[in-house]
């Protein structure tokens, strides 16, 4: 996990609404400050790790948090009269495995890691991560060495991930340096195989390697993650628009894409935006 | 009025085949006149572009097909695609996670099911509760995939057969495929976009009669395929516009992702029910049929013979059926609280669980009240899972951020990847050799743009 994760990720807006539910008390508004103790004990689906009490003090990777929540019932401020006001939950994506991984996730990560180190690149520079989750292996790469990574997946006998799923987008916003996920899904039908490699871009320099000279497959789903996300496949034949209109302006699947309302033929009213309607969540 | 003279207007007159001869025309649409005669000035060359499509009835949907054309051979082959494009994945960032089912099952239409249960499937693993998914509702899912895989094929070999001149075949093909929307109708309430298989669950359990309206409808079915067979399978004219068209060798399939019928008519018995089991696939009896051939006809027989595998897991899943139990988990937190009735007004809300939550529990009432509009919250994470759809390996990428809805999701759908065979299976080829590869791959335009 890279530093940029550790910024506290609460806004002011939500500090403001844990701040204030007890209007009574004297203690400033700092006082109910969401510390990175706080998190690591709010936080969700982490995965449980054995004798974590044992070894307290040795330091823990950091968290990648997604999200801060207080309250509850979606109410805040003033208006929030359930009692529930002081809750703060934090939401984390699950972090960084250990070994052993379990199952076949470890060889193939130790072949990798040999192919790796034989060519010079270094495994621990282009694998930043590996995350074991519900039974599926994700490899963080660094962007700088996709290529030679998804191409010894592909090539080394013991690896053989042949088959490519396509690639596709996820963008996460609050991740300052590396908003923009391309996710590429890939199988290997010699062993029966199949994992996830994900590559992090900032949004400010939205470039990545196309994979197409590896996977042709990858064509048309690196036009639609481009289409949708504005992720540029350096060395793509033709990043083109795919699903939107060519002169479409902007990324509709980014999180800051602007949505629509509906007007309504009475009063001048309109139905607002999706994102900005009430919402439990 | 005047006498008509030369200013007056008229009907031009026909031009002299003469004055036409040696000059060059062209078509245009779009960009600058000057360009385009420039380059064709400078190519020198007769060089016809054709556009199939978007509106085409070949082109099973507003698939838009540029060939560039030498005479009857296609030099180059361009597929166009996004004409059908509705935001599907957008649209259900903004709903919760048993909504999205609602639409996703509009992306490929003439296979619902099979996006219905990838994406339930995904949204289980998410939730760590595949394991207590009821049997019965596991059964159910795989009875409804099966009869929507042979409903999707019939729609194949009925469109194909359509598209070659064959109405004959697709009168045959619409009408089997008939007798399953039918057994779908009585099942989910609805022939299309069904929403009957649910994060949890399905539904509603399969009502009294339906087990044995199966057996029914799986004897027609049967009766159908064997009069396509005689119609198809010996046909000289069948064969000859099918055979040797269209081919994709293995290494072509792999390096291009395309999966499903395409890859096991190459040989290759790739499979995901075999390779990746869900939904108990494990448990049932059927083969993966494979041809060598690698063309437009090798997929024909594989897609028929596909058929009869599903009509064994059907009726293994009927046997199977026999044992009641419930069909939605016991975790109240994600299970949806009513089961669906038929009533005198149609389907909809049990008319006991109308009673309990109105009239004798207040609690039901808020939880069913919480659960319907503020859905159940999904612990962060993402999964990928796959199921293999009647046109190859589907997709569900699913990331969520620990909310009542979903953060990301995105469908990896087969005929989306497979269409970008077209080029290499068109080029070099006849103009209508097209329609025959076209149609081997089964695009469903629902599933290409979501």
């Amino acid at each position: 996990m890279t530093d940029e994760r550790k910024q506290d990720p609460v806004t002011p807006e939500k500090a403001d609404a844990s701040a204030a539910v007890k209007p009574g008390e004297t203690a400033p508004a700092g006082a109910q400050k969401i510390t990175e103790a706080a998190l690591e004990a709010g936080s969700q689906n982490l995965p449980a790790r054995s004798g974590a009490r044992a070894d307290a003090a040795a330091p823990r990777t950091p968290l990648d948090v997604v999200d801060v929540r207080t309250g509850m019932f979606g109410v805040h401020g003033t208006g929030d009269t359930s009692g529930y006001g002081g809750l703060v939950a934090t939401v984390a994506m699950p972090g960084p495995s250990e070994r052993p991984y379990g199952g076949w996730f470890d060889e193939v990560v130790d072949v990798l890691a040999e192919v790796l180190d034989e060519s010079g690149t270094g495994y621990a520079n282009a694998v930043e991560s590996v995350v074991v989750d519900r039974g599926e292996l994700t490899l963080n790469v660094a962007r700088e060495h996709l290529l030679e990574v998804v191409r010894a997946l592909r090539d080394d006998p013991d690896l053989r991930f042949e088959l490519s799923l396509g690639v596709s987008g996820v963008h996460f916003p609050h991740e300052t340096g590396r908003e923009l996920h391309a996710v590429h899904q890939i199988v290997s039908v010699t062993h029966g195989r199949r994992l996830r490699v994900e590559v992090a871009v900032p949004q400010s320099d939205p470039h990545l390697p196309s994979t197409t000279s590896v996977y042709p497959a990858n064509d048309w789903h690196e036009r639609e993650t481009w289409d949708f996300f504005g992720i540029v496949f350096d060395g793509h034949p033709g990043l083109a628009r795919i699903q939107m209109p060519d002169d479409w302006p902007g990324h509709p699947q980014r999180k800051d894409y602007p949505l629509g309302g509906i007007p309504v033929e009475y009063k001048g009213a309109t139905v607002p935006p999706p994102d900005q309607r009430r919402s439990y969540s | 009025m005047t006498a008509p003279t030369s200013q007056t207007p008229h009907a031009t007159r026909h031009v002299p085949q003469d004055e036409t001869q040696g000059v060059p025309s062209f078509e245009a649409s779009g960009g600058d006149w000057s360009d385009i005669a420039e380059e064709a000035a400078r190519l020198g060359e007769e060089r016809i572009v054709v556009n199939m499509g978007p509106q085409h009835p070949s082109t099973h949907g507003v698939l838009r097909l540029m060939l560039e054309i030498d005479g009857e051979t296609v030099t180059e082959a361009r597929a166009g695609i996004g004409y059908l494009h509705t935001g599907i994945e957008k649209n259900m960032e903004f709903r919760t996670w048993t909504q999205g089912v609602t639409f996703c099952t509009r992306m490929d239409y003439v296979a619902p099911l099979f996006q219905e249960a990838a994406y339930c499937l995904a949204v289980e693993k998410l939730l760590g509760i595949t394991d207590d998914v009821p049997e019965r509702a596991s059964v159910i899912r795989v009875l409804m995939m099966e009869l929507n895989r042979i409903s999707s094929h019939l729609v194949f070999l009925a469109t194909g057969g359509n598209e070659l001149g064959a109405t004959t075949i697709m009168i045959l093909g619409f009408t089997a495929r008939e007798e399953i929307l039918k057994i779908f109708e009585l099942i989910s309430g609805l022939r299309m976009n069904h929403a009957y298989i649910r994060p949890g669950g399905v539904a509603q359990d399969v009502p009294p009669g339906a087990i044995d309206s199966v057996r029914e409808a799986l004897v027609k079915v049967r009766d159908y395929f064997r009069q396509l067979e005689d119609l198809m399978l010996a046909n000289p004219i069948l064969q000859a516009r099918m055979k040797d068209v269209g081919a994709l060798s293995l290494a072509a399939c792999m390096s291009l992702g395309v999966t499903g019928p395409l890859l096991r008519a190459t040989g290759l018995p790739y499979d995901v029910r075999k390779t990746d089991p869900y939904c108990g696939y494990e448990t049932y009896d059927f083969d993966v049929p494979t041809q060598e051939a690698a063309d437009s006809w090798a997929r024909l027989l594989v897609r028929i013979e596909e058929c009869y595998q599903s009509m064994r897991i059907v009726e293994q899943c009927l046997e199977r059926l026999a044992k009641p139990g419930p069909v939605m988990v016991a975790d109240k937190k994600v299970a949806w609280p009513a089961q669906l009735a038929i009533g005198t007004d149609g389907m909809g809300n049990s008319l006991d669980h109308i009673k309990e939550i109105m009239g004798t529990s207040m609690e039901a009432l808020i939880h069913h009240f919480k659960l319907v509009t503020e859905g159940f919250r999904v612990p962060a994470g993402q999964v990928f899972q796959t199921v293999e759809h009647p046109r190859g390996e589907l997709g569900v990428h699913l990331v969520s951020d620990g909310g009542t809805r979903p953060y990301r999701a995105h469908f990896r759908d087969p005929s989306f990847n497979n269409l970008q065979a077209v080029s290499m299976m068109c080029e070099g080829g006849q103009v209508a050799d097209v329609v025959v590869a076209v149609a081997s791959i089964d695009p469903v335009l629902g599933g290409v743009d979501r």
